[in-house]
C-alpha cells in the first residue's frame, strides 16, 4: 500500500517537475509547480509529518504560488517562443553539468543505502503538531524569532523595490 | 488518529449527499429570501411554493450550449470550476457534526481547513485568467488579492480560539465550547471570523470580483452552460462551509447554550439527533444570515476592501490574539 | 518498506532537474520557480533524514527554510516587477546593463 502511494506521489513529482521546466507557458508551468508541491506534501504524509505536509500546502500551496500566478498575469508575461532553438552549445554543458551533479548525488546515496531500511518508529509522535510546537518554542525559539524579523524586513523591503510611485506633475513613472 | 471505521463512511456519504442538497435548497433559499425583502413573491410555479425551482434551474444550465471562447485555454478552462466545487467538498472530512458524529478526527484538522481554503483561490483565478478577456481577468485578479488578504485576519482568529482549546483538533474544539460558547469569551475574533468568511466566500459586500457594474460578470464572464453551474454550486457550497464553520468555531458547534449546566444525560442515540439538528438549525441560521446580508448591505469598492483587510482587521486580529493570550497566561 | 535511498534518489532527480530549469529556462519567473523546486527537493531530504532517524532537529529545520523560501518569494518577485517596469520584459538575456 505504501509503496505504491510512493511511487504514485514520486511519478507525480517528477513528471510535473518535467512539465514546469518544459512547458513554454508561465502560467502552466506555475500550476505544475502548484501539483509538485502537492505531491511533495503527500511524500510528507508519507513520512508521518503531517504538520509539516500541511504548512507545506499552506505556504506554498496557498500562498507563494498563488503570489507567482498574481505576477504573471498581473505582467502578462509572453510565452517562451524559443525554447530549444539557440544556444546549442549552452544545451550541451547543461546536460553536462546535470549528469555530473546527479551522478555524484547518486554515488552519496549509494554509500548509504541500507543503512536506514525502516523509517523511525518514534515518528508516529514526531512528525504532530504538538511534538513540533514544543521543540520550536524552547531550543529554537531564537531562530524562530529572527524568522519573525526577516519576514518583516522581506515583506518591508518588498514594497519599497515594487511600489509604484507616479511624479504629480509629469504623470511618468519613477521607482 | 483515530481509525476509519464503516461509520465515518457512512458519515461522510450522508454529508456530501446533504451539503450537495444545501448547495440546491440554499439557491431557492436565496431568491425566496431575496424577494421577500424586495417585497416581491419570488419563484412560486414550480412544485408547491416553487419548491422544485433548483430542478428546473439545473435542468436549465444542463440544457443551454457550452460556449467556449476560441482564444481562451481551453484545458485550464474546463478544470479552473473544478477546482472550488473540490474544495468546498474536502471540507466535511474534518466537521464534526455531532459528539462522535465526524468522518475523521486528525490532530491538526484546523490546519486541514486553512490548506484547503487556501486551494480554492486556484479556481477563481484560473477561471479568470484562462477566458483571455479583460474582465474575467480583472475579477481574478482581484480574488486572488482579496482572498489572500483575509486569509491572515481569518487564520489569526482560527488561532485565538485555539488559545482556548490547546489542541488544532476541530474536534476537541467543538467538545471545549460544551458550557460556554467562544462568541461569548472571543466577541472579536468571532467578528473578525465572520467577517472574514464572507470575504472567503466572495459574497457581498465583498463581491467586487464579479461586480456587474464594473466587471461584467467578473472571473465568470466568459462561462456558460454547466460551467457556470459549477461556479454557481460552488459559491453557495461556500456559504453552507462558512456557515458550518462560523457555527462549529464561534457558536457551539451542535452544543445547545450553556448545555454542560443544565442539559440532562440522554440516550446516545436521542443525543446524537439532538446533536445534529442543534448543528443544522444553527448552520441554516447563518446561511440565512449570509443571504440577509446579500440583500441590505451594498457592495465595497476595491480599495476599501483592501484597507478593511490590512489596516484594520488584520492588526485587530493580532492584539485580540495577544490580549487573550496575556489574559490567558496570568490570569489561568 | 520503502528503504530511505528511495526518498534521497528522488529529492536528488527533482534537484537536478531543478538545476537544468534555472539553466535553460530564460523567463525570470521559470528561473525562479526551479529555484523554488529545488529548495523543495532539498527540503525532502532534509525530512526524510528526520523521518528515518526520528530526530525531530531536521523538521525544525524544513519549517525555517519554508519561512526564508517565503521572505525570498516575496522579495524576488518584488524585484522582478520592478526589472519588469525598466524593461517591460522578464528575459533574463535582456537585463544585461551591468553585465560587463
Amino acid at each position: 500500500m505504501e509503496i505504491y502511494a510512493f511511487i504514485s506521489f514520486a511519478v507525480l513529482a517528477i513528471a510535473t517537475a518535467l512539465g514546469m521546466v518544459l512547458n513554454k507557458n508561465t502560467v502552466n508551468s506555475a500550476l505544475m509547480l502548484v501539483l509538485n508541491m502537492v505531491s511533495i506534501a503527500g511524500l510528507y504524509l508519507l513520512l508521518q509529518a503531517q504538520f509539516l505536509a500541511l504548512i507545506q500546502i499552506v505556504v506554498y500551496a496557498g500562498a507563494i504560488m498563488v503570489l507567482f500566478l498574481f505576477v504573471i498575469m498581473l505582467l502578462n508575461v509572453d510565452d517562451d517562443e524559443h525554447l530549444f532553438d539557440r544556444f546549442r552549445v549552452k544545451y550541451l554543458i547543461v546536460t553536462l553539468l546535470a549528469v555530473v551533479v546527479f551522478a555524484q548525488i547518486l554515488y552519496g546515496i549509494a554509500g548509504v543505502t541500507d543503512l536506514l531500511p525502516e523509517l523511525s518508529s518514534d515518528m508516529t509522535t514526531v512528525g504532530t503538531v504538538e511534538a513540533v510546537a514544543e521543540v520550536l518554542y524552547t531550543d529554537y525559539l531564537f531562530a524562530f524569532q529572527i524568522t519573525a524579523i526577516l519576514l518583516t524586513a522581506a515583506v518591508v523591503g518588498a514594497l519599497m523595490i515594487a511600489q509604484f510611485k507616479a511624479d504629480p506633475e509629469t504623470g511618468e513613472q519613477e521607482s | 488518529m483515530t481509525e476509519i471505521t464503516s461509520a465515518s463512511y457512512i458519515v461522510l456519504g450522508v454529508s456530501l449527499f446533504m451539503l450537495l442538497n444545501s448547495a440546491a435548497l440554499t439557491v431557492y433559499a436565496e431568491r425566496r429570501i431575496a424577494a421577500f425583502i424586495q417585497y416581491r413573491v419570488g419563484p412560486n410555479r414550480v412544485g408547491p411554493l416553487g419548491l422544485l425551482q433548483p430542478i428546473a434551474d439545473v435542468v436549465k444550465l444542463i440544457l443551454k450550449e457550452d460556449v467556449t471562447p476560441r482564444n481562451s485555454y481551453r484545458t485550464l478552462h474546463t478544470i479552473a470550476p473544478l477546482i472550488p466545487v473540490v474544495t468546498a467538498l474536502m471540507t466535511v472530512a474534518v466537521i464534526p457534526f455531532g459528539e462522535g458524529i465526524f468522518v475523521t478526527n486528525i490532530n491538526a484538522s484546523v490546519l486541514y481547513l486553512l490548506a484547503i481554503a487556501s486551494l480554492g483561490v486556484y479556481g477563481v483565478t484560473l477561471a479568470g485568467w484562462s477566458s483571455n478577456s479583460k474582465y474575467s481577468l480583472l475579477g481574478g485578479l482581484r480574488a486572488a488579492a482579496q482572498m489572500i488578504s483575509y486569509e491572515l485576519p481569518l487564520g489569526m482568529a482560527i488561532a485565538s480560539v485555539i488559545l482556548f482549546v490547546g489542541s488544532l483538533s476541530i474536534v476537541d474544539v467543538a467538545a471545549a465550547q460544551e458550557n460556554w460558547w467562544f462568541i461569548f469569551l472571543n466577541p472579536i475574533g468571532a467578528i473578525i471570523f465572520i467577517i472574514a468568511a464572507f470575504a472567503e466566500s466572495n459574497r457581498t459586500p465583498f463581491d467586487i470580483v464579479e461586480a456587474e457594474q464594473e466587471l461584467v460578470g467578473g472571473f465568470h464572464t466568459e462561462y456558460s452552460s454547466m460551467k457556470f453551474g459549477m461556479f454557481f454550486l460552488a459559491e453557495y457550497m461556500h456559504v453552507v462551509i462558512n456557515s458550518m464553520l462560523i457555527t462549529t468555531f464561534f457558536f457551539g458547534s451542535y452544543h445547545l447554550p450553556f448545555a454542560g449546566y443544565w442539559l440532562p444525560e440522554m440516550s446516545p442515540l436521542l443525543k446524537g439527533l439532538l446533536d445534529v439538528s442543534v448543528f443544522v438549525a444553527k448552520t441554516g441560521f447563518f446561511v440565512f444570515f449570509f443571504i440577509w446580508i446579500r440583500w441590505t448591505i451594498p457592495r465595497f469598492k476595491f480599495n476599501q476592501v483592501m484597507t478593511l483587510g490590512w489596516a484594520k482587521l488584520l492588526p485587530m486580529s493580532i492584539v485580540n490574539f495577544m490580549a487573550i493570550a496575556a489574559v490567558l497566561y496570568f490570569l489561568f | 518498506m520503502i528503504g530511505i535511498d528511495w526518498y534521497l534518489a528522488l529529492s536528488a532527480i527533482l534537484f537536478v532537474i531543478g538545476i537544468v530549469g534555472v539553466l535553460i529556462r530564460r523567463n525570470a519567473i521559470v528561473v525562479f520557480m526551479c529555484v523554488e523546486l529545488m529548495l523543495n527537493a532539498v527540503n525532502l531530504a532534509l525530512l526524510s533524514f528526520s523521518a528515518y532517524h526520528g530526530d525531530i532537529g531536521g523538521m525544525i529545520l524544513v519549517f525555517f527554510s519554508l519561512a526564508v523560501a517565503a521572505a525570498e518569494a516575496v522579495v524576488g518577485l518584488a524585484i522582478i516587477i520592478a526589472i519588469f517596469r525598466n524593461h517591460l520584459s522578464v528575459d533574463i538575456l535582456k537585463v544585461n546593463l551591468l553585465r560587463w
